[in-house]
């Protein structure tokens, strides 16, 4: 297995590397959004959803374990690559410009550590229940034991909290904007008529999958989504 | 026309420990500019005037001054070679400035090109690269007929492309990174769109990207400033096309003295 440890230490392996977790990881943002696009559905159909997963008992922990695998490498490799690069540049440019890098792809260590910021805080208000326990205890009340409904909506209709889901949209957004054509680049699809609908597309799926977050974080402080008495 | 000049000056080569050394950016003020001259002969005069006052003049890299050699660049305004698309140092002009202007002049900042002297930084290191494989290996003796091996037209403009790399570093310089990803996707691109370089394609990218590794220069973020620097316009395709070659190459490899599984041989 040296021989993938190698791979992984060198610049090409490690950019790879980025790019198949990246792939990966959106993969399961896609996944989410659709699951969470089922607050709109009403409590039913959204609970019965939160209960199909809650049962599938092996198969749900092959997944979250996987996912923390793929994470942990995403952000390993991340940390890496940027201390390799941060020491190839020891000395900065006294008077620093760009001519046609994106602010996106300027800032992908900020929105990165910002989004693993925003995960640590997410999996402990809606998966071990920590910052807002009086929410997470709504998770267990409902039918079959599932109401993932009233737990959604009761933190929602926090402004604050409203307000800080709808924020990390942003990141996530300058994130994936940069991070989709990238990996197309990295995985060596650069091709005259491609490339530049890579780009468009990279624009038009990372404004979709921050788009929809943003909506489920302010429906129902617009009124949209009805909190669960 | 007038100009205020910010320079790099730096006495002492940059080691691994101390890559600062007692550089330092200098002030200078130049009132006869011409707009005609080049951003060099402007150096020139400048330092006409430095060592007609007794003091050390600013040490630059040039040789061709036509735009083919590679020799020149330097970081203006904090862009290598310049406001100027396509266009080296050299032949760079003071037309491309405002009178009066505040010109910012460093060297290329990277750990792999220690900085020699004030602007002059030592880029032996693209020169260990090519070393590395970037070259085919043929028998040397009389040429063979230019069309015995032939070659599509579209390949070879891809080849060609890649082939104008003068080796200036300027990519290196751009790059929030420090990375040489468009140098050795130049040499990689060049090769592995011709026939005679498809021969050592798999012990070209590896060898290329170690030789890369080994030198200290950064990792690619696909933010293409390189390729907007570039005097020569190398796209950045020849870097997907390097990680392409390099991800081919390591799926064929086989591990040294193995034998291969389930094949016929």
């Amino acid at each position: 297995m040296t021989w993938l440890f190698d791979f992984w230490r060198s610049s090409i392996g490690g950019k790879v590397t980025m790019a198949v977790t990246g792939l990966l990881l959106f993969g399961f943002v896609v996944a989410h959004l659709l699951g969470n696009l089922q607050l709109f559905a009403g409590p039913e159909r959204l609970n019965a959803y939160a209960k199909m997963l809650a049962d599938s008992g092996a198969l749900l922990w092959v997944a979250r374990i996987g996912l923390l695998v793929v994470f942990v490498v995403h952000v390993v490799t991340a940390i890496r690559l940027s201390r390799a690069n941060k020491s190839a540049r020891p000395v900065a440019y006294q008077h620093e410009d760009t001519v046609q890098a994106t602010f996106a792809s300027r800032s992908m260590v900020f929105s990165g550590l910002s989004l693993l910021a925003f995960v640590v805080y997410h999996l402990l208000h809606f998966t071990f229940g920590v910052t807002n326990p009086e929410h997470f205890a709504r998770k267990g009340v409902g039918a079959g034991g599932h109401d993932v409904y009233a737990m959604v909506t009761t933190s929602f209709a926090v402004p604050a909290i409203a307000i800080a889901y709808a924020a990390f949209q942003i990141v996530l957004f300058l994130h994936l904007r940069h991070g989709i054509q990238s990996l197309a680049q990295t995985l060596g699809l650069n091709h005259g008529r491609l490339t530049p609908l890579i780009g468009k597309l990279s624009v038009l799926l990372a404004a979709l999958i921050a788009g929809g977050n943003l909506l489920l974080a302010l429906s129902v402080q617009l009124g949209v989504v009805k909190v669960a008495s | 026309m007038k100009v205020v000049l910010h320079i790099w000056r730096q006495t002492k080569r940059s080691t691994e420990q101390d890559h600062k050394q007692d550089g330092r950016m200098v002030r200078y003020e130049l009132a006869d500019v011409s707009p005609d001259m080049s951003f060099l002969e402007m150096l020139d005069v400048l330092n006409e005037h430095l060592i007609g006052r007794g003091e050390e003049p600013v040490a630059f890299d040039h040789d061709c001054r036509e735009g083919i050699c590679g020799s020149c660049g330097v970081v203006i305004d904090g862009v290598p070679h310049g406001p100027e698309r396509g266009t080296t140092t050299c032949q760079l002009h003071m037309r491309s400035f405002q009178d009066g202007a505040e010109i910012w002049i460093e060297p290329w900042r990277a750990a792999a090109f220690p900085v020699v002297r004030d602007l002059v930084v030592d880029r032996s290191a693209f020169d260990r690269i090519v070393q590395a494989g970037a070259y085919i290996s043929v028998n040397t003796g009389a040429p063979q007929d230019a069309n015995a091996i032939p070659v599509p037209k579209a390949d070879a403009d891809r080849a060609f492309d890649a082939a104008t790399c003068i080796g200036c570093g300027a990519c290196v310089a751009a790059c929030k990174n420090a990375s040489a990803m468009l140098f050795v996707g130049a040499k990689v691109s060049h090769f592995a769109h011709l026939p005679q370089g498809r021969v050592e394609r798999e012990r070209r990218a590896r060898n290329l990207v170690a030789a890369m590794d080994a030198e200290g220069f950064g990792n690619c973020t696909n933010q293409y400033e390189c390729e907007a620097v570039c005097p020569k316009e190398i796209p950045v395709r020849v870097i997907a096309e390097m990680n392409r070659e390099y991800l081919r190459a390591k799926v064929i490899e086989q591990p040294a003295g193995g034998k291969q599984i389930g094949g016929h041989g």
